[in-house]
């Protein structure tokens, strides 16, 4: 027993001779969820386009942002086909994603509306109901949420937080934001800050992509 | 001398004119009637209008995302159902107003019909201390909200502006109606997945839900 005890407690030295390999970098995965498409238009904005179409343009500005700093981007639709809610869900739950983002748009309100499920936060579970899987995730989702409104309002942008019962996002095991644009009120000039605005646009894109630099920074460290 | 078939035809003449007099004097006493019976049914006295109430409507702001807390005075009918649709008829009504903090088309007539339940927690549970007739009369309530289709067609489409319309909903009944701790929503009668494409409503909204905020007289 004795000598059984001792050669666990050897085993379990690290050896100087040889330095232990550098842990593998943690993979760090982004969904971005286009809103809508095909069928499902969602909203129609003011200049007449379509929700589904800004969300797409939207998702892919992101990509190519988080890409150019290192980020692996996955996207639940790159054209314009119809994908439902629960395929969106199961394509984020396949990958593992350390964030999931679900773009909208809206002419209603103003500035950046984020959204976190209404679900009441719950521990994980080893079987998750499909409806309520979201909710081990509630707090993860609600630190991510702060770090896209830490680093929109930086970018001098009105946001909205709140909490709201979305299909898509409260069958997601990942920690998930739905990201809301509204056109920005207090831009200074009618024809700036609307939803058809690119400048308006990348700044929503860029202030997004540096909070997910940083989530990603927080997501590393030990 | 008078002959015979004369005296006949003047019998038979004579009881003709008895006859017809008769109906005649019959079918005046069935008009008469007729007319007593329709001022029976003419209004005697004016309708009973329900007495003015103070009801606190939850009323939602797109600018900020905030619900606040409105007084307002309305007629309260004493029927629960009715009192609930009656306090949302007069929420939507202020969202279909020009000046509005939330517009949204429809107005009161988009609240078909409000249904009052036992909550199913309640109603599952028939080993609970009370009998069930008096869970029913003091216990929580489901409130199932009947909206129209036009309504639906017509709201504005966003997740914000949407959960904004259903927790106004929700936090108006339950500031009403205490009772009511659950709010589920059919639109023309049937489930819908979403209210325009964005806020679920296949799932029960729980009255808690909605956010406490400040009130505030119109």
């Amino acid at each position: 027993m004795a000598g059984a005890f001792a050669l666990i407690v050897v085993s379990t030295q690290p050896s100087f001779a040889q330095p232990a390999p550098p842990a593998p970098q943690a993979r760090f995965v982004v969904v971005l969820d286009a809103a809508h498409g095909g069928d499902d238009t969602g909203g129609r904005l003011a200049n007449g386009e379509l929700e589904k179409t800004l969300t797409l343009a939207l998702s892919v500005r992101l990509r190519s942002l988080l890409q150019a700093r290192g980020i692996q981007v996955v996207v639940t639709r790159d054209a314009d086909g119809t994908v439902e809610p629960d395929q969106r869900a199961e394509f984020a739950n396949h990958l593992q994603a350390q964030a999931c983002l679900s773009l909208h748009a809206t002419e209603s309100g103003s500035g950046v509306h984020l959204f976190t499920s209404s679900l009441a936060p719950a521990a994980s579970a080893r079987l998750a109901a499909w409806k309520t899987a979201q909710s081990a995730w509630i707090t993860r989702s609600l630190a991510l949420a702060g770090a896209l409104n830490s680093a929109l309002q930086q970018a001098g942008m009105n946001v909205t937080l709140g909490r709201a019962s979305l299909p898509t996002i409260d069958s997601m095991t990942c920690p998930a934001v739905a990201i809301e644009i509204a056109p920005d009120l207090n831009a200074g000039h009618p024809a700036l800050g609307g939803l058809d605005d690119p400048q308006y646009q990348a700044r929503v894109a860029a202030a997004v992509a540096a909070a997910l630099v940083e989530w990603r920074a927080e997501a590393r460290q030990p | 001398m008078i002959p015979r078939y004369q005296k006949i035809l003047f019998a038979v003449l004579l009881l003709g004119s008895l006859v017809m007099g008769l109906v005649l004097w019959q079918l005046r006493e069935r008009a008469h009637q007729r007319l007593i019976a329709g001022q029976d049914l003419a209004p005697t006295s004016a309708p009973e209008v329900a007495p003015a109430e103070p009801a606190t409507l939850m009323v939602a702001s797109d600018s900020d995302g905030s619900l606040l807390a409105q007084l307002h005075s309305l007629p309260l009918p004493a029927d629960s159902g009715a009192r609930a649709r009656a306090v949302l008829a007069k929420l939507l009504d202020l969202y279909a107003a020009s000046d509005s903090s939330h517009p949204v088309p429809g107005g009161g007539s988009a609240v078909l019909q409000v249904f009052l339940l036992p909550a199913p927690a309640v109603a599952a549970n028939p080993h609970a201390a009370s009998p069930p007739q008096e869970q029913s009369q003091t216990g929580p309530l489901l409130a199932v909200v009947n909206l129209s289709g036009s309504f639906a067609a017509g709201h504005p489409s966003g997740i914000e502006t949407e959960m904004l319309t259903v927790l106004s909903i929700c936090g108006t009944l339950h500031a009403n109606l205490p009772r009511v701790t659950e709010v589920r929503f059919l639109v023309d009668g049937q489930p819908r997945s979403t209210l325009a494409g964005h806020a679920d409503l296949t799932r029960t909204y729980l009255t808690g839900d909605a956010p406490a905020s400040q009130g505030a007289q119109p």
